[in-house]
C-alpha cells in the first residue's frame, strides 16, 4: 500500500516536472571532407555534462548545441585549431579530451616515462652488481682432498 | 645505509601516493573553473522575456553597480528550488539580472507570471548561444559581475541561504568594498 502510494507520488511529480528542451536534431554539413572534419572535431571535444562522453557520442541537449556550433565553425572556414581555441575559451582546457602540453601537464605527459626510466636504471644497476659477484675460487689442494673424502664416505654409506 | 634508504624507498613513495589519491578524494571532479574570472562579460544582445518591453539584456546593462547573472529556464528543476530564495534576495536589494536560457519564446514570460519575477532585466536565449559564450554547462548558474562588467565569480547550481552566506555574500561584501 505504502509502496503503491510512493509510486503514485512520484509519477505525479514527475508529470508535473517541467520537461528540458529536445535537442536539436543533428544535421551533417553538405560537404562530406567538411562534415568529416566537424565529427573528428566532436570525438576529440569534451562533453561538460556527462564528463566522460565527447560531445560527439554524449545524448545531452548542450552537447547537441556544441556539435551544431563545430559544424557552423568548420562551415564557416575555422581551422581545427580555431575550432579548438573557441571551445577552450569558453570551457577550459578541461574540454580537450587529449590534455596540451605546457608546463601544467609536463608531469602528466612525462611522468610515466620518467618512471619507466627511473625502474630501468634500478634493474639495470640491479643486473651490474650481480653480475660483479666474483666467481668462486678453485679449491685448495687440501679442500679437494676433504671433498673427495667426504663424497666416498657417502657412497660407502 | 644507503641500501637501508633503498629499502624503505617504496614505502614511502606509497605512503606519498596514498597522500595525493587521499586528497583527491576529497575534490569534487565536476567542478569547473570558469574562463571567464576577472574578465569581461563577452558582449551579448538578448531579446525581451516580459510581455511588451523593448529591451531584454545586454551585456552593456553591467555597468556602475555589483549585479548578479543569473541563467534560469522554465523547464529547469533547479531554478524552482532557488526562485524563492531569489526572491529574498531582490527584495533586500540584491540587483539579479536574469538569462532566460533555452526556453521557447513565451515560456520565460509564463514562468515568472507563475513564480514573481525577482530579475532586473530578463533577456532571452533560445538557441543558448549566449550561454555558450559564458561557458553555461546547465542552469541554474549564477555569475557575480562587479561594476566594470566583468565576472568575480561563478556559481553552478541553485542557491540556497547556505550557498549564499557561504559563498557568495562573502564575495559580495569584498567586492562591494573594494569599490
Amino acid at each position: 500500500m505504502r509502496r503503491l502510494a510512493l509510486a503514485l507520488a512520484a509519477s505525479l511529480l514527475m508529470a508535473a516536472a517541467p520537461v528540458p528542451p529536445a535537442p536539436v536534431v543533428d544535421q551533417p554539413l553538405a560537404d562530406p571532407a567538411l562534415e568529416a572534419r566537424a565529427v573528428a572535431l566532436q570525438q576529440s571535444l569534451r562533453c561538460v555534462v556527462c564528463q566522460n562522453e565527447s560531445i560527439a557520442e554524449s545524448g545531452a541537449v548542450l552537447a547537441a548545441d556544441l556539435r551544431q556550433v563545430v559544424r557552423e565553425r568548420v562551415a564557416a572556414g575555422d581551422s581545427d585549431e580555431e575550432v579548438r581555441a573557441f571551445m577552450v575559451a569558453r570551457y577550459g582546457d578541461f574540454v580537450l579530451l587529449k590534455p596540451p602540453f605546457e608546463p601544467a601537464t609536463w608531469l602528466l605527459w612525462l611522468g610515466p616515462l620518467a618512471v619507466a626510466l627511473l625502474g630501468g636504471l634500478v634493474v639495470a644497476a640491479y643486473l651490474r652488481q650481480r653480475r660483479a659477484v666474483p666467481e668462486a675460487d678453485a679449491l685448495s689442494a687440501d679442500e679437494q682432498a676433504r671433498l673427495e673424502a667426504l663424497l666416498a664416505e657417502e657412497d660407502e654409506a | 645505509m644507503i641500501r637501508r634508504l633503498m629499502f624503505f624507498a617504496p614505502v614511502m613513495v606509497l605512503m606519498i601516493l596514498a597522500g595525493l589519491l587521499w586528497l583527491g578524494l576529497g575534490r569534487d571532479p565536476e567542478a569547473l573553473p570558469s574562463t571567464l574570472i576577472d574578465e569581461p562579460l563577452p558582449a551579448f544582445e538578448l531579446a525581451p522575456v516580459r510581455p511588451g518591453e523593448t529591451h531584454g539584456l545586454s551585456s552593456a546593462d553591467f555597468a556602475d553597480r555589483l549585479m548578479l547573472l543569473n541563467v534560469f529556464a522554465s523547464w529547469c528543476v533547479g531554478c524552482r528550488v532557488e526562485h524563492p530564495f531569489l526572491m529574498q534576495l531582490a527584495e533586500q536589494g540584491v540587483i539579479i539580472q536574469g538569462l532566460d536560457w533555452k526556453d521557447a519564446p513565451g515560456d520565460g514570460a509564463a514562468w515568472l507570471a507563475d513564480h514573481g519575477d525577482p530579475y532586473d532585466r530578463v533577456g532571452n536565449d533560445p538557441d543558448g548561444r549566449t550561454g555558450i559564450d559564458l561557458g553555461v554547462s546547465g542552469a541554474p548558474e549564477t555569475f557575480v559581475v562587479d561594476a566594470q562588467g566583468r565576472v568575480r565569480y561563478r556559481h553552478v547550481g541553485p542557491i540556497t541561504p547556505e550557498v549564499w552566506r557561504a559563498e557568495l555574500e562573502p564575495i559580495l561584501q569584498r567586492l562591494e568594498t573594494e569599490g
